[in-house]
């Protein structure tokens, strides 16, 4: 059973164990069924199996504990016997030992007296004032031995015959023995013959013969009726030998000293005495005839526990006796309530831990059950994730080729002569187009970000003439809004940063984007600076309190307004003014003095910017700000009616800020505003890489401002530091000024010292400020200048304005403007082409797809380049192209021909390979290429020779796939099969561009 | 006839072929690849287009006159046609290969069966229109002028 019990607990912990195990392994396995599992029809024979075996283990327990309580039982009895027995036994002798003493007394005062000491009354006041030393005797008395020849002279001298037991006179007999003392108790025997009872007299003839303490079978005694039996002692008259023989002591025999055992009120007393009296019986029997017990005490049929007996031998001293004493219980044993318990409970435990483990093992099917089908419905969740976004690349893409067959339609359309109202159709269906393509290509990206495939570039760029691109994107909408548009670069950025330029510019297009949607007043301003940078700010600011905000170049005529870019109120004030001249001085400060050394920024790798896009738009509403950057999400369904969009822009924004390194947030205040600030970490240029990427990449802003000197006059500092921003990006000195009078002092204070800092070259005049100010007084000031300034180059007075009326720009004419207006938003290449105008200095800066084309063309002139395509057409349109940049061209029409022609040592600088030919393909030509080249690598290393020879170190040449649909799978095989890019078939000049600059640098 | 009016006529004729869907931007780009040191580059290059797509044209025909159509291989010779129709920017040619590209793939033979004839017949038409556009060329370079861009 032991055994049972361990196998099924062993059995259980196998169960546990194995979930365990199979927990672990269903990652790797999808269906494993578990040994619960597998026997899940079993469960209930195992919890019956379990209740039956256990429901048994108790019965054997209740038997065992029962045995045990009837074992102690018996012990308990058997001691209890013993001990009464030795008691009675110890009791016994002690009387009898007493009588011994009396027998001794007598026949020293009796006989060896003469004459004798002893007369019946001094033995009745001896014995009776020694009773207490034999409580067990009801009497002693002494017998004198009398033959029948001395019984005459006996009679006569003690006066009285020999009567019988039955008082009569006796009968003549050869011996008598006539009591002749006795205890006071007894005193009724005196003078019977103890001859005259069988008992006695065979009691007498047995004591003299042994000479020892006699005894004889129980009788009802004469006095109490109660059961006792009689003791005899024989007394000597004269000395024995040491080893007398019976005839001798027969002979020597003088009397017998005789008492009477009660033993009833005996054993009474003596069970009277022990605790547990009540509990049990206790018979004594006399068994000298074995086949006739004797009782001597207890009664003969008395109820009890009759099953259950001890016998305890009792020794009383006669050797001829035997006596025993028989105990039992007097009631029957109880039923045993602790062990009928103990079992019980033990069966109820037991069956509550089957049950609880029954429980756990149906639990653990059902969990095991709910993670299979879990775990299947997740498979097919994620496999219907995977198709959605499978099936929104391809059906986007899929939408934009014939989409931009419709646009191309459409523009030519509007290239036809047509009718105004034809026209506006054929307008409002390409901008439809354009915005389904602008849509599609978004949710193109949104399932590339999700499908993980969306990868960053690490390309040089000139992070602020993307921010002009940007800017220049939303000028239009902005200025019909009337909504102020800036940007701000931090000093402290590098001119190029490594980066995806083209990622990058679409998180600036989103969030720009947004906020002219959601801006009708006020500005949006975009700030970029270094994230380090916005510690040193708060210091700044608890200065500013220690100065006491002396700021006295800059009048305040406005005091509600805020120091904002357009005076509106924005969400996040770490944007106003009060904060932003410290970073602005304190980088001036940082930039003055890090000329010449390095700051500690500078040479680590990377560089963190902040940028953050602030507009004071309606703002978003609190319960909808959690969950902007969740896809699809907007602030309400009106918004997706007022405004348009999906609301996907957001969170591709987010994802790739995540995808840059950074992240973003954002404050937003409901009508005040919102702010979104978000970081992105990017490489620093090498020196090296610097300048050559930079010729090509960027616009170059014209040079010819340099050392220029401006200055700007305008209220709002914020703004004023934008416009210096972009006039410094020209190498101009810029100077701000806070009204007209101020800079006008500046240049009359000129006028009249000479050999002064500033002469300007420039004012730029605010427009709002400049009508703001009485016309009169700034003529006037005009005029004086005019006339004071003779000798001097006159400034050119240009007026800066978000839009302007023809009536403002004739009265601005008037007022002695030049007739360029600078626009907002502002850029440093519309600047410096404004500037151009104004200044008059030629501008030799040449188209900028010239410049493009240009470079490619020194890029790709000389160079040995390999096409490979099966289309002949295809071929010969890809060879003119290429051979156009100068590049000098082989064809190959299949995979194997260009094997041929790539077998080591070759001339080719670069491979364009088609993808689809019959035979081999452009991916294993490509491997079979790259496996070869990897031979000769390993050969070349090998033998070491030749090192000069290898370009490189090692043969490489750059494979470009040549392929008509780009979607992303394709990109990742040619980048599997060793390729190094590809290009779309047929050549677009940018991304034939980008495509081989990253080979071909000089 | 008047030079002028030649390239006038030329001028055209090429946008009334880039209006009705007959070219596009990527002829633009071809004629951008020509110049003085390849000049006779479009011309090259349209007649092995020719030659290339009467060579498919005639594959396809023969193709489909089997028992047994081998429908891999006809969209190869289909896939070829597409590319060097775009390369030259025959566009109706290669939105209609696209088409049949589709049938060739689901192993549609009445798709097919019905789409050749039309390439052919688009094929015929953006052939003659080139041809003529050629010749007018020709006739303005023969009169000593010079081809408008």
């Amino acid at each position: 059973m032991g055994l049972k019990l361990q196998q099924s607990q062993h059995q259980h912990q196998h169960q546990h164990h194995s979930v365990a195990v199979k927990v672990n392994e269903q990652t790797g396995t999808k269906r494993g069924y578990t040994f619960i599992q597998a026997n899940r029809a079993w469960l209930p024979k195992f919890l019956l199996l379990w209740v039956m075996v256990m429901a048994f283990l108790s019965t054997w327990i209740y038997k065992k504990m029962d045995a045990d309580i009837k074992v102690r039982r018996k012990e308990v009895l058997s001691s209890m016997c013993d001990e009464r027995a030795r008691m009675l036994q110890d009791q016994f002798s002690v009387s009898v030992n007493h009588v011994h003493a009396l027998a001794i007394l007598i026949s020293t005062f009796h006989y060896y007296k003469n004459p004798s000491a002893i007369d019946q009354e001094t033995f009745a006041e001896y014995t009776a004032r020694t009773a207490f030393e034999r409580p067990l005797l009801s009497g002693v008395a002494y017998a004198e031995r009398v033959v029948h020849s001395e019984r005459g002279e006996f009679e006569k001298q003690h006066g009285w015959t020999i009567k019988t037991m039955q008082r009569e006179p006796s009968p003549v007999r050869d011996e008598y023995a006539p009591v002749i003392l006795s205890q006071e108790t007894v005193s009724y025997i005196e003078s019977l013959d103890m001859m005259s009872g069988e008992e006695d007299r065979e009691n007498i003839l047995r004591a003299r013969a042994t000479g020892k303490a006699v005894l004889t079978s129980p009788f009802r005694l004469l006095g109490s009726h109660h059961l006792g039996v009689v003791l005899t002692f024989p007394v000597y008259k004269s000395k024995l030998p040491t080893r007398p023989t019976v005839e001798e002591r027969i002979e020597a025999t003088a009397g017998y000293l005789g008492g009477a055992f009660d033993v009833e009120s005996l054993v009474e007393n003596l069970l009277g005495q022990l605790a547990g009296k009540q509990a049990i019986l206790v018979n004594v029997y006399d068994i000298t005839n074995s086949s006739d017990h004797l009782i001597m005490y207890g009664h003969q049929n008395q109820d009890g526990d009759l099953a259950l007996l001890y016998e305890s031998k009792l020794d009383f001293g006669d050797p001829f006796r035997k006596h025993t004493m028989i105990c039992r219980y007097q009631q029957k044993a109880p039923t045993s309530w602790t062990a009928l318990t103990t079992a019980f409970l033990f069966f109820v435990i037991c069956l509550l831990v089957g049950y609880i483990l029954y429980g756990a093992a149906i639990h653990i099917v059902k969990v095991e059950d709910d993670f299979h089908e879990m775990q299947e419905l997740k498979v097919r969740a994620e496999a219907a994730d995977v198709a959605k976004s499978q099936f929104l690349a391809t059906v986007s893409h899929e939408i934009r080729t014939p989409m931009n067959g419709i646009l191309g339609m459409l523009a030519l359309l509007l290239d036809t002569d047509l009718s105004s109202t034809q026209r506006d159709y054929a307008q409002t269906a390409q901008v439809c187009g354009k915005a389904l393509i602008a849509l599609i290509n978004e949710v193109l990206d949104r399932a590339k970000i999700e499908a993980g495939k969306l990868e960053m570039e690490t390309v040089p760029f000139d992070l602020r003439s993307i921010l002009d691109d940007v800017l220049s994107l939303f000028s239009e909408k902005s200025r019909n809004k009337g909504v102020e548009l800036a940007v701000f670069v931090s000093d402290k950025v590098p001119e190029m940063v490594m980066g995806d330029p083209g990622r990058f510019r679409q998180i600036i297009t989103n969030l720009v984007g947004n906020s002219v949607k959601f801006t009708e007043r006020g500005h949006i301003f975009v700030k970029v600076h270094l994230a380090e940078n916005t510690k040193p700010v708060v210091d700044a600011k608890v200065e500013t309190c220690l100065n006491g905000g002396s700021d006295g170049g800059v009048p305040i005529s406005d005091a509600h307004q805020f120091k904002t870019l357009s005076g509106y109120e924005a969400a996040d004030e770490r944007n106003s003014w009060d904060s932003f001249k410290h970073l602005v001085s304190y980088e001036e400060s940082r930039y003055d003095a890090s000329i010449n050394m390095t700051v500690p920024g500078e040479t680590s790798q990377s560089v963190t910017l902040m940028v953050s896009v602030e507009d004071t738009g309606i703002g978003i509403p609190l319960i909808a700000q959690d969950r902007v950057f969740m896809p699809f999400m907007q602030a309400d369904s009106s918004t997706s009616r007022n405004y348009g969009g999906t609301g996907i822009g957001l969170s591709i924004t987010k994802c790739l800020v995540e995808l840059m390194g950074g992240h973003i947030s954002f404050v937003s205040r409901p009508q005040v505003g919102s702010t979104f600030t978000f970081t992105a970490d990017f490489g620093r240029c090498k020196k090296a890489s610097f300048n050559d990427t930079k010729k090509s990449n960027t616009e170059d802003l014209p040079s010819s401002f340099r050392g220029l000197k401006a200055i700007v006059v305008d209220r709002k500092p914020v703004r004023a530091a934008v416009t210096r921003y972009h006039l410094k990006r020209l190498g101009m000195l810029a100077e701000v000024a806070g009204s007209v009078k101020i800079a006008a002092s500046a240049c009359g204070k000129n006028g009249s010292s000479c050999g002064s800092k500033i002469q300007p070259d420039i004012i730029l005049v605010e427009k709002d400020l400049w009508l703001s100010v009485e016309d009169g007084g700034l003529s006037l000031r005009m005029l004086d200048w005019k006339q004071n300034g003779q000798a001097f180059k006159l400034p050119k007075m240009v007026l800066l304005a978000t839009n302007i009326t023809n009536v403002e720009l004739e009265k601005a004419k008037a007022a002695g403007f030049v007739d360029t207006v600078i626009m907002k938003p502002m850029r440093a290449s519309m600047v410096a082409a404004c500037l151009q105008q104004v200044l008059g200095i030629g501008n030799k800066k040449q188209a900028g797809k010239d410049v493009q084309n240009g470079s490619l063309r020194s890029l790709l002139c000389g160079k040995k380049i390999l096409v490979v395509d099966d289309n002949m057409v295809n071929r010969r349109v890809a060879a003119g192209a290429l051979k156009k940049f100068g590049a000098a061209v082989e064809c190959a029409e299949s995979g194997k021909v260009a094997l041929k022609l790539l077998q080591i040592p070759h001339s080719f600088d670069a491979c364009f390979m088609d993808i689809q030919m019959p035979e081999m393909d452009g991916f294993e030509a490509t491997r079979q290429i790259r496996m070869m080249e990897s031979q000769a690598n390993e050969q070349m290393n090998g033998s070491g020779i030749d090192k000069g020879f290898a370009r490189k170190g090692e043969w490489h040449v750059p494979i470009l796939a040549m392929t008509a649909d780009v979607i992303h799978a394709t990109y990742d095989e040619c980048l599997k099969c060793g390729m190094d890019g590809y290009v779309s078939k047929p050549f677009e000049e940018e991304n034939l561009y980008q495509a081989v600059t990253k080979f071909f640098k000089v | 006839m008047d030079l002028v009016q030649l390239q006038r006529q030329l001028v055209d004729y090429r946008t009334s072929l880039y209006h009705e869907g007959f070219l596009d931007e990527q002829f633009t780009q071809l004629q951008e690849l020509q110049d003085e040191n390849n000049p006779d580059f479009v011309v090259e290059v349209v007649s092995l287009f020719f030659e290339d797509s009467e060579r498919l044209l005639n594959e396809l025909s023969n193709a489909l006159e089997q028992q047994i159509i081998d429908f891999k291989r006809m969209d190869a010779r289909v896939h070829q046609l597409k590319g060097s129709s775009s390369s030259i920017g025959a566009q109706r040619v290669r939105q209609l290969c696209i088409v049949f590209r589709n049938y060739c793939e689901a192993q549609n033979v009445e798709g097919c069966l019905k789409c050749l004839p039309q390439v052919k017949h688009e094929y015929s038409i953006v052939k003659t229109k080139l041809e003529s556009m050629f010749q007018l060329e020709q006739q303005i370079l023969n009169a000593g002028g010079s081809v408008p861009v």
